[in-house]
């Protein structure tokens, strides 16, 4: 099937590309693109994207899939359906599944799930066994059954010495490290940050050097061992430091933040809310500001979710048992598109943030609309309001802290690989 | 008056002539218990349920004679017995509980915030007797009736609270309590055990025990969990007990005749010295008007207002 895209705004920041422009699909690749009537494509599917964005594809390079083992939670199936409503073509989901995704069986399990999904998935293999952070992965194995990437994601790997070996060993297949930086003798039984509203609600706190001295350990590591280092969930002002600080010493080293850590603070957590309870945990108002100035001066190089669903009963009850996590596919285009609003981001870098970025630090060439390519394309109507209503989402799990937001700007259609 | 809200969940937010009203309703209830018969018919044909969650001998008592003395029907349940342990969630198991039809639930819990948890979801009167280290409001009350009671007013008073500020709700309970009535607040510890935004809460941080004591008009000891030790909070009870123990010696250089408190259950010899909790102390007090408080909450919970009382 092919498909014209006609009148829409082409943000394309990979080829620069930055105008109203006619986009042709055919075959499930990009074929044109060409002044607005200039491409005539008789038999094609056409889409009045008149007023609207037209953007590569985005990509999540941190989701939680929950298959196989807790199905309850999220499937490959929902998960992915609730990514295509956000948005995205694509999304890489974390290991920490059961079992652990630390084998090549399980990798070829989740692709093989994968395979009628409504987006792609790549999977993300564990560093240690069981991501108990003792015994190497076969990252040959992983490597080969599709994984482009590392982690622990979810645990720190808290032996520096393993790290290091995992950093080293991951350089044989080009394999991304990405550390869940977390030091967790420092966070040790907490559930929210370490400050004025922990005391308050007499809740244990997890101090913001748990993140730091992790994050500056594994820079380290990186540098002695040249391994390409992609840090999770980066919630701090000091780890936005320390990142800028490395970057410009030449460190192989690239970053993500998540949604809600440039959105909301600690103030979330006040009623004892479990919405608002996730790991790292929501900090305060200079951290959110550094993590917008992080984005702003390319400190951070990407936006991704750390979608992390949790069934309603894990969430509802005491704090400190429940679960740390919230989903983000559904609602991360929107508040990142509150960001540009407030003037804190340009429009071409927070797409770049959610497309060609993580799509080159993957090394998975995707992320740009380049002639050619794989036709995975998000188109943005970015002046619709609407009203975040989680009873609606596609995910299975509506654990968010931004339930009744007011957002404006979504995705109106997705297409993956041609696919509408 | 009556109370605004029909739980008790915390002192936080309460203003002064709720806490008022309060302590002048548990006066007229302290009587009751030095009477024959310690028995009013109150609360006849209310049910109160002992939902406890985490151990408790002191307060647990004091709130059944609190409901027995104004004739209501105390159920007590406890983890061991409950079927918390065939792991039914909080929110189920009160449920259950409300479904036998009772008017109040007194709520014992690890977990902070597990007080207001339920109170959001029943019908019921909620009273928090201590939430993890979040509040026990009822403990803040009780020590400023005691307070009250000894020397005739809070307003202008100078509070020393010492110990593990950290963990502890009935620190957060009377620092909210005590400002709120006027009272000057003084928080010691080792740097271990306070948590940071107390100066926030109104309350000044001493490290230094002598200077915190000095010109104090109460000392409030609280208990230290010896296995915090282990969590590299202190390095032994030897040197925490020098630092930060009240003696005879640390009491007398105090300057005043300071009021001497302590929630319980006591280390002797650690936070406090056996001679200063035995004969300098108005603890045996608190306790007694533990109950009278618990009386008026409840009262006061149940509808009643001071001068039906």
């Amino acid at each position: 099937m092919n498909i014209l895209i006609k009148n829409g705004h082409v943000i394309d920041p990979a080829n620069k590309v930055d105008e109203k422009l006619d986009v042709l699909v055919t075959d499930g690749k990009v074929a044109k693109l060409g002044k607005p009537g200039s491409i005539s494509a008789d038999g094609a599917q056409v889409i009045d994207a008149s007023g609207k964005l037209v953007v590569p594809g985005l990509i999540d390079m941190h989701v939680h899939l929950r298959e196989p083992g807790f199905e309850y939670k999220e499937t490959i199936a929902t998960g992915t359906a609730a990514a295509k409503a956000g948005g995205f073509t694509s999304v890489c989901c974390m290991p920490n599944t059961n079992p652990v995704n630390d084998s090549r069986s399980v990798t070829e399990f989740i692709l093989s799930q994968a395979k009628n999904a409504s987006a792609r998935v790549f999977p993300i293999g564990a560093i240690s066994k069981g991501s108990k952070g003792e015994e190497l992965t076969e990252m040959a194995e992983l490597h080969a059954a599709g994984c482009f990437a590392v982690s622990d994601d979810g645990k720190p790997v808290m032996s520096a010495a393993i790290m290091r070996r995992a950093m080293e060993y991951s350089k044989i297949f080009d394999l991304l490290v990405i550390s869940h930086c977390e030091d967790s003798s420092l966070s040790d039984k907490g559930v929210m940050n370490e400050g004025v509203v922990s005391t308050e609600l007499g809740l244990r706190g997890i101090p913001r050097s748990a993140e730091d001295v992790m994050t500056g350990r594994d820079i380290s590591l990186a540098e002695l061992t040249g391994c390409r280092l992609h840090i999770a969930h980066v919630s701090t002002a000091g780890s936005v430091r320390i990142i800028r600080d490395a970057k410009s010493r030449g460190v192989k080293v690239t970053a993500e933040t998540c949604p809600h850590y440039f959105s909301l603070t600690e103030e979330a957590v006040r009623g004892y809310n479990t919405m608002a309870k996730m790991n790292p945990p929501l900090r305060i108002a200079d951290d959110v500001a550094a993590i917008k100035q992080g984005l702003k001066d390319g400190t951070i190089d990407v936006i991704a979710t750390d979608h992390a669903p949790h069934a309603q009963d894990e969430k509802s009850g005491e704090f400190d048992y429940a679960p740390f996590g919230v989903v983000g596919l559904e609602t991360a285009l929107g508040l990142t598109l509150k960001l540009v609003d407030e003037g804190a981001l340009s429009l071409s870098e927070a797409v770049r943030k959610l497309t060609n970025n993580p799509a080159s630090i993957l090394k998975i060439g995707k992320g740009t609309l380049t002639i050619g390519s794989d036709a995975d394309i998000t188109i943005v109507d970015s002046n619709i309001e609407w009203t975040v209503d989680a009873s609606q989402f596609k995910s299975k799990s509506r654990n968010t802290p931004f339930n009744g937001w007011k957002l404006r700007g979504r995705a109106v259609q997705t297409i993956v690989g041609g696919r509408l | 008056m009556a109370l605004s809200s029909k739980d008790l969940l915390g002192i936080k937010g309460m203003a002064a002539d709720e806490i008022k009203l309060i302590l002048d309703t548990a006066a007229t209830f302290r009587d009751v218990s030095e009477r024959d018969i310690k028995k009013v018919p109150t609360l006849r044909g209310k049910t109160v349920i002992n939902l406890f969650y985490e151990a408790s001998t002191r307060t647990r008592t004091s709130f059944e004679l609190a409901g027995k003395r104004l004739s209501a029907d105390v159920i007590n349940i406890s983890t061991s017995t409950s079927s918390v342990v065939k792991g039914e969630t909080l929110l189920d198991t009160a449920r259950n509980i409300e479904a036998m039809k009772c008017n109040i639930i007194i709520v014992r819990h690890s977990c902070s915030g597990a007080p207001e948890f339920l109170s959001t979801r029943l019908k019921s009167s909620v009273i928090n007797a201590g939430d993890g280290f979040h509040e026990h409001p009822t403990q803040a009350l009780l020590d400023m009736f005691t307070i009250r009671e000894k020397l005739g007013k809070l307003e202008g008073l100078t509070v020393a609270i010492v110990g593990d500020i950290a963990h502890s709700r009935v620190a957060r309970s009377n620092i909210y309590g005590l400002t709120a009535m006027g009272a000057k607040v003084r928080v010691c510890g080792p740097p271990t055990m306070v948590p940071p935004g107390l100066d926030a809460m109104g309350a000044k941080v001493y490290y230094d025990m002598d200077k915190a004591v000095e010109g104090a008009d109460v000392v409030m000891m609280l208990r230290l969990q010896l296995e915090r030790q282990a969590a590299g909070l202190f390095p032994g009870v030897r040197e925490y007990a020098r630092l930060y123990g009240l003696n005879k010696a640390r009491l007398e250089r105090s300057g005043k005749n300071v009021v001497v408190m302590h929630p319980g259950p006591m280390n002797r010899g650690v936070e406090i010295a056996s001679e200063v909790a035995d004969h300098s102390s108005v603890i045996l007090d608190q306790v007694t008007n533990g109950v009278a408080v618990r009386m008026a909450v409840m009262f006061l919970l149940s509808g009643g207002n001071k001068t039906e009382a």
